[in-house]
């Protein structure tokens, strides 16, 4: 088990180089000066010229990246254009503000997807199974920004109950993080309902029945411990795909996330923002999978024997 | 003589056979199909949703509706006149949803026909050739993967700059792995199979192998898999055009029209309202068939 842990961590080292190279190079096409952009339109060639040979941006490209990467390793990943003010610090003051978005939103998902999914397989083709599959396809189908403005709608301008956005207290968590875990919900439901139905209908399951143990057990003991495997693989990636939907949660919400940060750094070409914000994120996602992939070898005997 | 006769007959027959199974086997995907409410619902849907958009210019002309601004209408509830309202520049919601519907159906289909193309080029390459090429390949893909997708394309169209082919541009790349993964793995289950085996064996070179025998075997979970995919880039599409990194205005794009009737949503909610709902019966309407087409093709569920 060791050694399965020991390579995952290892894989993820190239992944991240590559996801730096790639976001690295993405925002490298980025229009415009960054030395005029700091010294403003007015000033002078000779001081432009200066500060782009003090930032390296005539470095060849690789000379570039790799600098970037040396210094992105030690904390370091330069500072905002706009505010002058040092990258690192700007997003790890906004991180914990997604990051507790993202985990309530995936905890709301997992108590409502994993419950209304087993129940949907155990009554299948009942009112209930039915409701909620169509609960669970209207889920999927809306986009967050969207809903996001209809729980305001609802809920901040119609009965007044809640702050429509901003920060402060736990009253403002409420709606950005239904929000955000809505879509999640559904893909839970829709995933440990169908995976379910799958171990449901195994011989062992129909072995366990016919030595007359009761229908609760069946369920409990033999049929979930099986069923929610794949479920926890969705989970992983939904968790991701949050982090993604931060983005536009934080906009709708003006909540201080690394999204809307990087939302406004985008609109004021504010590449160091932008560059940082997304390998942030790509990185806790890649983390959150690691940690999925292990947890994987936990649960599934399959994995852990191989790694024995 | 005879002999000569009777072997040309049998290649005729069996070529009339393989016409005949070809044609039978999507008969009998559509058969299974018809039978499934919800997906034969979600049809319907996108059938209508379809016919608006391309006769979008007949019901609604473009520039005299669609765009042209009309300041002493605008944040009107749905009339007679309006049935849809009008938005924050009194232009025609319904005029500007189905020439929405264009812009996203447009950028969805076309985003997911490119990434179709380069995500099962290369995982079709990985999964024949295996090895090295594989590993490199796959690698690659997994670097893509490990960006949530809307990340990858909001950095792109930053980057390039926000219009209508950087917009295709960023939502295909951002699905290429996707791809890639499918194909590869289907690739994987056929390569060693003894028809391919065969037609090695009478001479067939790669090329022909991998797009005659490879790829229409592994048809069923890309189309799938591409249904469900042209729902993910229309979301994907409204979501960058909500942050104003997708089309640009007055263009209509049901994301932009959202994102413009945010300040009025106490005063004029349909402008919000409308659009979303616009996206919602798109989506809803695209899984249904998605979901069908999955359980049409599933040879497993066959009965």
């Amino acid at each position: 088990m060791h050694k399965y842990i020991f390579k995952r961590i290892l894989l993820l080292i190239p992944v991240l180089l590559g996801v730096s190279f790639l976001v690295f190079s993405i925002m490298s096409f980025t229009p415009g000066d960054p030395a005029q952009l700091i010294l403003g339109e007015s000033a002078p060639k000779a001081a432009i010229e200066g500060l782009r040979e003090e930032m390296g941006l005539n470095d060849p490209f690789l000379v570039q990246y790799g600098k970037f990467i040396l210094n992105a390793v030690q904390g370091d990943f330069g500072r905002s254009y706009t505010s002058g003010r040092e990258v690192f610090g700007e997003i790890f003051q906004r991180f914990p503000n997604t990051l507790i978005l993202a985990i309530i939103g995936v905890v709301i998902a997992i108590l409502i997807g994993i419950p209304v999914g087993i129940i949907s397989a155990t009554k299948q083709y009942s009112i209930i199974d039915s409701t909620s599959m169509i609960a669970a396809l209207l889920g999927v189908a809306m986009p967050n920004f969207w809903l996001g403005l209809m729980l305001i709608l609802f809920f901040s301008v119609g009965l007044g109950w809640l702050p429509s956005g901003g920060f402060g207290g736990w009253k403002s968590l409420i709606l950005p993080s239904i929000t955000l875990g809505t879509g999640a919900a559904a893909i839970i439901t829709r995933m440990t309902r169908s995976s379910m139905l799958e171990v449901i209908r195994q011989d062992y399951i129909r072995t366990a029945r016919a030595k007359g143990v009761s229908e609760k057990k069946v369920i409990n003991r033999h049929a979930l411990k099986n069923a929610l495997i794949p479920v926890i693989t969705v989970v992983g990636l939904q968790f991701g795909y949050l982090l993604g939907g931060a983005v536009l949660t934080e906009t709708v919400y003006s909540w201080p996330g690394v999204g809307r940060m990087m939302v406004e750094a985008i609109r004021s070409k504010d590449t160091p923002i932008v560059l940082a914000a997304v390998l942030f994120l790509a990185t806790t996602f890649s983390i959150v999978n690691l940690f999925v992939d292990i947890l994987y070898g936990f649960v599934d005997p399959r994995v852990k024997s191989q790694y024995k | 003589m005879s002999e000569a006769l009777s072997s040309e007959n049998i290649s005729n027959n069996s070529s009339v056979e393989i016409v005949n199974k070809k044609r039978s086997q999507l008969a009998e995907v559509w058969r299974r199909l018809k039978k499934n409410k919800m997906a034969m619902i979600g049809l319907a849907i996108l059938g209508v949703i379809v016919l608006l958009a391309i006769f979008a210019d007949i019901i609604a002309p473009y520039d005299s509706v669609a765009i042209k601004q009309n300041l002493k209408d605008r944040l009107q509830g749905p009339s007679t006149a309006h049935i849809f309202g009008t938005d924050e520049y009194g232009r025609d919601m319904f005029a500007r949803l189905i020439h929405g519907a264009r812009v996203s159906l447009q950028v969805g289909i076309l985003a997911v026909g490119i990434s179709i193309v380069v995500g099962g080029t290369l995982g079709a390459i990985a999964g024949y050739y295996g090895g090295r090429l594989d590993n490199i390949i796959m690698r690659i893909m997994d670097v893509f993967l490990a960006v949530p997708s809307i990340l990858l394309a909001i950095a792109i169209v930053s980057a390039l700059g926000p219009n209508l082919l950087n917009l295709m541009f960023a939502i295909s790349i951002s699905s290429v792995p996707g791809y890639a993964r499918i194909v590869r793995s289907s690739v994987i289950s056929i390569r060693d199979q003894e028809f391919i085996e065969a037609a090695k064996a009478i001479g067939a070179d790669d090329f022909r192998i991998i797009s005659k025998h490879i790829i229409p075997n592994a048809f069923a979970p890309v189309i799938v898999q591409g249904t469900l995919g042209v729902a993910g880039a229309i979301l994907s599409t409204a979501g960058l055009s909500f942050i104003g990194m997708g089309i640009q205005p007055p263009a209509p794009e049901w994301g932009a029209m959202l994102s413009g009737g945010r300040q009025y949503l106490r005063y004029a909610p349909h402008v919000t309202t409308i659009p979303g709902i616009a996206i919602v019966v798109t989506i809803l309407a695209l899984n249904l068939l998605g979901d069908g087409l999955r359980d049409a093709l599933d040879p497993r569920l066959k009965s």
